[in-house]
């Protein structure tokens, strides 16, 4: 079976919804889809807590909020692009206000904005802290408007078509039915997000198994700085559920097990009673973990059976300001902890959070790949360099969402009269159908189970490529990925049904994760410096001379990987101290 | 506390069962983990067949609606430690036809919520250059509506939607009323025709086991009633003022 469309859209969550909205903005005329594995208000982004940046007050710059995003960065953000995105921000965000956000107000009605991590200015706006949980509903409700917008809800992609160096299409599988199906489109906008669960402690919910990732990786186009993974400083013990920054930024603290301010010794700044920007607790995110496993190598966190913690104390903010400015997370606690945390401080340690790298894009959205679009977490423009800032995420998904979107919606203009989806391109699609049958649903019982080969690799991972890495760790870590992918494809699958068998995405997703976490390592063993969040034992510090440059790994045709140093775009701030707190 | 908890979970596989059947997994108790830990560990461990969505466990995504000993609940947020000694039931949410195991199909649902036109409806030919100024009183009018998270709960613990598949039901109805009250909105008129129809508000008799049931506090039952009284004044009025007031 096929079916056909001028744009599809993988995956729909924030940055596949404003896709689909740009192109049918940009075009009515074009036919245009989002298939996705879960239905779109299920998608990660309804998890973003704390806020989206954009400049909006007198006292703000965009100049402002660019420098704090390449200094966030640690200069590895492609300042062209920063350019784009504080200049789209401001624009895109409100476009969100009249599409119906119950953006948080001030008392006479205008936007409220909060303070930040590693923002200098106060420019976070928020809708209380359900902010992505609001965006994405918002989004979601909106694109029903535009009934061209067609949906295939519960698809599971498995593979992008490529025919005379561009796309065509992809096979996907529908869930409920086991139908596999060969969907062509002159153009593809992939919006899956991260890949925060090839580690075994994340924020990031079951679906995120960097599926747009390995799908490029495995059509031909480079993935861009894979190795810079972001642990947040606050997660909880056990469920890794994300607490929020705006918890810090309400005034909370990080206190050691002797209840000591500890970010004071980590060059962050001096402790004021109330939050003090770009300081302390409004440290940027890499500093802030990479504080934590000092102070725990110190001996002075706390010791869990969930691993080490050291404590969030939100107890002097007061019960008005938590209910008001932070009910999520007084929610979270007390479903999840059983804590109260006007009357208790909350246990937290640093949790795999989001990826920086991804799928490499130009401005536009663009991947080298001919008719390939990304935006959003599985993209990597980059806005955020070696470290993203804090409510960065949203906004940028709006940006390159709508930018992917409009580019897209050109193209297939451009190539209206141009080849038709090919031959080639249906026949793939049978071959791959006839892989999925034969290799994955036919395969027989009795080898090991999936889960035994995905928490291997979650375990690796967090040893070899975890906040501070060593070469012989990376080494370790990478024969580990290589013995568990030629491991996989003798593993069980018990289920042979067509309905809804989740058991066969399972195994499709770890064969996705696998080849993404060896980008992850493969880069990360290759960049011998310490910048953001990557950060190597052995080779403590920056090195502009050698790799002011990106991380471009590119898959050979034989399987195995070659990495390429394309340098960092460079427009108005040169490389400099990161200096945070004073 | 014992450290083992039987969990009794309805099976159905359309390709091989009539109907329903019930199947014992024993698996570890323990003190943080949630109804869905125990179905993931299941999965993991002793039976890869077994078929569920979830996605985020924190209570945000909508995604693992179950009924848990008779009642619809969130298993990432319903702890197995609350009923023990067990067994526990799991069964797929009601009202809802069985896709497989404990996966329903919520297309009803979906087409729903398109009939109730659930986005910013104005008149005006283009938006202002900044913000539609709206104040936290103004907010507060319709958050609580725009808090539900598409879980199915209340679909499943109403009666009447339980009787009548037609009945537009608690989420839809509340997220119309999440949108009439918004001061940028000027929609209501444009929705009245969904909610004030047969199968809209005056179906429900006001049980209020949707709002019962909802992990969000949004309280589609309040939104419901709330809706009769602004359909019922609409009624009377074009009916006092054929042609409006002047």
């Amino acid at each position: 079976m096929s079916s056909s469309h001028d744009v599809l859209i993988v995956g729909g969550g924030g940055a596949g919804l404003r896709a689909a909205i740009a192109v049918v903005e940009a075009n009515p005329a074009l036919n245009v889809a989002i298939v996705s594995k879960v239905y779109p208000m299920r998608s990660h982004t309804v998890s973003a807590e704390g806020g989206a940046a954009a400049v909006i007050r007198a006292e703000d710059s965009i100049d402002e909020h660019a420098y704090d995003t390449i200094s966030g960065g640690d200069w590895l953000c492609d300042q062209d692009a920063v350019e784009a995105f504080v200049n789209e921000a401001p624009e895109e965000m409100l476009r969100l206000e009249h599409w119906g956000c119950p953006w948080s107000r001030e008392p006479d009605g205008h936007i409220a904005v909060r303070p930040f991590g590693g923002m200098k200015r106060v420019r976070t706006w928020f809708a209380a802290d359900k902010t992505g949980f609001h965006l994405l509903h918002t989004l979601f409700q909106t694109s029903l408007k535009y009934q061209e917008i067609a949906r295939y809800d519960e698809w599971f992609v498995t593979k992008l078509l490529v025919d005379d160096g561009r796309v065509r299409g992809v096979v996907a599988i529908e869930l409920r039915s086991g139908r596999i199906e060969t969907i062509t489109a002159k153009a593809v906008i992939l919006c899956t997000g991260g890949c925060g669960r090839v580690f075994p402690f994340t924020t990031n919910a079951a679906i995120k198994t960097g599926d747009g990732m390995a799908l490029a990786y495995r059509a031909g186009a480079p993935l861009k700085d894979m190795e810079f993974v972001q642990y947040h400083p606050t997660g909880l013990p056990f469920t890794g559920i994300l607490i929020t920054e705006a918890a810090r930024a309400e005034g909370g603290w990080l206190l050691n097990k002797d209840g000591y301010r500890y970010l004071q010794d980590y060059d962050l700044g001096t402790p004021q009673p109330g939050p003090v920007l770009r300081s302390m607790e409004l440290g940027p995110r890499d500093r802030l973990s990479q504080a934590f496993v000092k102070e725990m190598e110190k001996g002075r966190t706390i010791d869990t059976p969930y691993g080490a913690v050291v404590n969030l104390d939100l107890r002097h903010l007061g019960a008005k300001l938590i209910n008001t400015k932070l009910p999520m997370v007084r929610e979270l606690c007390l479903d999840y902890e059983n804590i109260d945390p006007i009357k208790e401080m909350i246990p937290v340690r640093p949790v795999v959070h989001y990826m920086m790298g991804g799928v490499s894009t130009d401005i536009h959205g663009a991947t080298p790949l001919e008719g390939l679009y990304a935006a959003g977490e599985v993209a990597c423009v980059s806005i955020n360099g070696a470290n993203r800032l804090g409510s960065n995420s949203l906004p940028e998904l709006l940006v390159f969402g709508a930018r992917a979107g409009h580019a897209a919606a050109e193209f297939v203009a451009e190539h209206v009269q141009g080849r038709h989806s090919g031959s080639t391109a249906l026949a793939q699609g049978e071959d791959e159908q006839r892989r999925l049958e034969r290799d994955v649903l036919g395969r027989e019982g009795g080898g090991e189970r999936i889960a035994t080969i995905r928490t291997e690799m979650q375990t690796a991972m967090e040893q070899g490529a975890g906040i501070y890495r060593t070469e012989e760790e990376m080494a370790k870590c990478a024969d580990k990925l290589r013995e568990l992918q030629e491991r996989l494809p003798s593993a069980s699958i018990d289920d042979h049904s067509k309905t809804f068998n989740t058991e066969l995405v399972a195994a499709l997703e770890l064969g996705l994760m696998l080849d993404v976490a060896e980008t992850i390592v493969q880069s990360a063993q290759r960049r011998e410096e310490s910048r953001g969040a990557h950060q190597r034992i052995d080779f403590p510090d920056r090195d502009d001379e050698r790799f002011l440059a990106h991380s471009l790994v590119h898959r050979n045709a034989d399987g195995s990987s070659r990495v390429e140093y394309p340098p960092v775009t460079i427009t108005r701030w040169p490389p400099g101290e990161r200096v945070y707190g004073r | 506390m014992a450290d083992r908890i039987s969990l009794q979970v309805a099976r159905y596989r359309p390709e091989r069962d009539a109907e329903p059947t019930t199947q014992s997994y024993e698996i570890p108790l323990r003190k943080d983990w949630a109804v869905l830990d125990g179905l993931n560990y299941i999965k993991d461990e002793l039976d890869g067949t077994l078929s569920y969505r979830w996605s985020c466990r924190m209570g945000i995504c909508g995604s693992c609606g179950m009924t848990v000993n008779g009642e619809p609940k969130l298993t990432c947020a319903t702890f197995l430690t609350d009923y023990a000694p067990g067994p526990v039931r799991v069964e797929p949410l009601r009202n809802f036809p069985v896709v497989r195991d404990l996966v329903v199909d919520i297309d009803d649902f979906m087409e729903k919520l398109s009939v109730v036109q659930p986005w910013i409806i104005r008149h005006d030919e283009e938006p202002p250059d900044g913000e539609y100024l709206q104040t936290p009183a103004e907010l507060a009018d319709y958050k609580q509506y725009s808090m539900c998270i598409n879980c199915m709960l209340c679909y499943s613990a109403c009666p009447i939607y339980g009787l009548n598949e037609h009945f537009l039901g608690p989420a839809a109805i509340a997220l119309a009323q999440r949108y009439n009250l918004d001061s940028r909105d000027e929609g209501a008129a444009d929705r009245m025709e969904a909610l004030a129809s047969q199968t809209g508000v005056w179906d429900c008799t006001y049980v209020g086991e949707c709002s019962v049931a909802c992990p969000k506090g949004v309280d589609p039952a309040g939104a419901i009633q709330r809706y009769k009284l602004t359909a019922a004044t609409a009624t009377l009025k074009s009916f006092l003022l054929p042609r409006g007031g002047r």
